[in-house]
């Protein structure tokens, strides 16, 4: 049986990659190139934070001390923060926001989709319950790797130097930390090892439908899962606990 | 047509409105008619983008998660009714495009409340319970307006604005029953934002230009006057409930009229921001032309890539 701290832990490490990509999301609103992919990149942001929200829950209710959703969300230092460094990545321009969307997007599919099978009844409903609502973001963001990578030349050019420097963020995804081999050797964490295969055929289907390609020589960047973060984290959580920090133990 | 069948045209179309029923987009209408929708809807479409800035501002430093879902849903729901009445305002033959030239040129005006800045979460509250308020009263009676797509998406976008205004209030609730210091930011947002949403109701009714014309063809029901008496009647004892003061000295309830009196309006300083001088109209602008030019490989890369498409199932087709 796997401990409630280590399966606080695991849980932080999912719903941080939604509240971080959800988070990177909600800088956009309002500036995207139209009004239709400002809705629906809000609407991506929003399901992201409601899954955020009731992870942390689950996770506030496990830690059993009186912890709130928000002392979860709000309340801890950047190493604390176990997100994958993809999500953390700026919103450099549209292809870096898809492609970044749709590389976490693949991802998170899969994932959730073995996740529905965990045998910790809470974890299995969030995801199945996810499970609708990433199958929309895979389609949304898929459809626009495909219209960038074979729309103009400078918009394959733009997604093509996206799809270069985001790659080398995506293995990641793969690399099981501790906790997430606790969680999966009792029966409640995904085997993300496993999703790798099929991750790869799904994403390079797609990018050479968008006549798009994999950079050769890559070599690949991690430590979001152990803490160790780009320094766009910091100036993230500057934003995201400012109220929380500068105006301590209130409620709102 | 000659001078005569115009006239008789008007005529019949004056009396439709005058039996309420609705004008549609097939209709004849005058061309006065016309261009006094276009650009009273395009100026509400925009209104409603340009008002995700100032509370977009605020969506990455909300101080929970509950607040920044909310926030998220408001903000999202203001492009929408962007999008619904961009729409409507197409109806009349004008393009989206030209829409936003106009608005990008300074041609086409906007509500000047959104040109005031948003400093503090308590601002997101103030702009909810006092900006989405006015709107309401502005806008309820455009349900029942003479233009039928007009009028069918106000019906739709008064039910959201009553919920932003709703959770505006809840937001200005829990600071005054949070600690001084949250009251004191619910306090100074109100300062702030009074007078600036007072103006929202339009200039005094010896200064409006429109408003005869706009009562018969039902854009208007009230005059602005009316509409601001029946904003500070209902707003005022909401202030009291918060425990917050209007900052107006000579705001005092008069027995006789049943109403609120209040205090002269800075006239000169709704005027300076309509022209352009307020703290955040260069802003606002800047964000939506760069928004715009930022975007213009996107909106390309999309009809290139549809036009690839049509062509490839042509090509397979024939
Ligand atoms: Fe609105
Ligand atoms: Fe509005
Ligand atoms: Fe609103």
């Amino acid at each position: 049986m796997i401990q409630n701290k280590d399966l606080i832990q695991y849980i932080l490490g999912i719903s941080d990659n939604a509240m971080i990509l959800g988070q990177r999301l909600g800088e956009l609103c309002g500036h995207g190139p139209n009004l239709e992919t400002d809705i629906a990149l809000t609407n991506i942001s929003l399901d992201l934070f409601g899954q955020t929200r009731s992870y942390l829950q689950y996770a506030a209710k496990l830690k059993d001390d009186g912890s709130t959703e928000d002392d979860m969300a709000y309340l801890r230092k950047e190493h604390e923060y176990k997100n994958v460094l993809l999500v953390e990545q700026p919103n450099t321009d549209f292809a870096y926001v898809i492609v970044r969307q749709f590389l976490f997007d693949v991802y998170h599919l899969l994932f959730l989709e073995q996740l529905s099978e965990s045998k910790d009844q809470q974890l299995s409903a969030i995801a199945t319950k996810s499970i609708k609502e990433v199958k929309y973001h895979v389609r949304f963001s898929g459809d626009w790797v495909k219209r960038l990578g074979d729309g103009t030349k400078e918009s394959h050019n733009r997604i093509q130097a996206a799809i270069d420097i985001l790659y080398p963020y995506t293995n990641e995804f793969f690399e099981a930390s501790e906790v997430e081999k606790l969680a999966m050797s009792s029966e409640i964490g995904v085997n993300v090892q496993d999703l790798k295969t099929e991750y790869l055929k799904l994403v390079t289907q797609l990018l050479t439908e968008a006549t798009l390609t994999f950079p050769e020589q890559v070599y690949f960047l991690s430590g979001g899962k152990q803490g160790k973060h780009t320094e766009y984290m910091g100036f993230i959580l500057a934003d995201f606990q400012y109220m929380q920090r500068t105006y301590p133990n209130m409620s709102w | 047509m000659s001078e005569a069948e115009i006239k008789s045209l008007e005529a019949i179309f004056e009396q439709r409105i005058a039996q309420d029923q609705k004008i549609e987009p097939k209709d004849w209408m005058p061309e006065k008619y016309r261009k006094t929708h276009i650009r009273q809807m395009s100026q509400h479409a925009h209104s409603e983008i340009i008002g995700m800035l100032p509370e977009g501002n605020w969506i990455t430093r909300a101080p929970s998660l509950r607040r920044k879902v909310a926030l998220l849903a408001k903000v999202q729901d203001e492009a929408g009714h962007g999008l619904y009445l961009y729409s409507a305002c197409e109806t009349l033959g004008i393009s989206r495009n030209e829409l936003y030239d106009q608005l990008h040129s300074g041609k086409a005006k906007y509500s000047s409340i959104f040109n005031y800045p948003t400093i503090t979460w308590a601002d997101i509250g103030a702009i909810g319970w006092l900006v989405d308020g006015a709107a309401i009263i502005n806008q309820v009676p455009l349900c029942n307006t003479s233009y039928g797509p007009y009028a069918r998406a106000m019906v739709r976008v008064c039910k959201e604005e009553s919920f932003h205004q709703r959770q505006g209030y809840e937001i200005m609730l829990t600071l005054c029953r949070g600690t001084e210091e949250q009251k004191a930011m619910a306090q100074d947002a109100l300062n702030r934002w009074w007078w600036p949403s007072l103006m929202m109701l339009g200039p005094t009714d010896d200064e409006s230009v429109h408003t005869e014309q706009s009562m018969k063809w039902k854009l208007k029901r009230k005059t602005n006057d009316e509409l601001r008496q029946q904003f500070i009647d209902q707003t005022v004892p909401q202030a009291d409930i918060l425990g917050i003061t209007v900052p107006d000295k000579e705001l005092k309830f008069n027995e006789e009229r049943g109403s609120y009196d209040f205090g002269p309006i800075d006239w000169e300083e709704f005027w300076q921001v309509v022209k352009g001088n307020g703290p955040c109209n260069k802003q606002r602008i800047n964000a939506r032309v760069s928004a715009w030019d930022n975007g213009e490989w996107v909106r390309d890369a999309a009809v290139a890539y549809a036009q690839k498409q049509e062509d490839k199932k042509m090509a397979t087709a024939s």
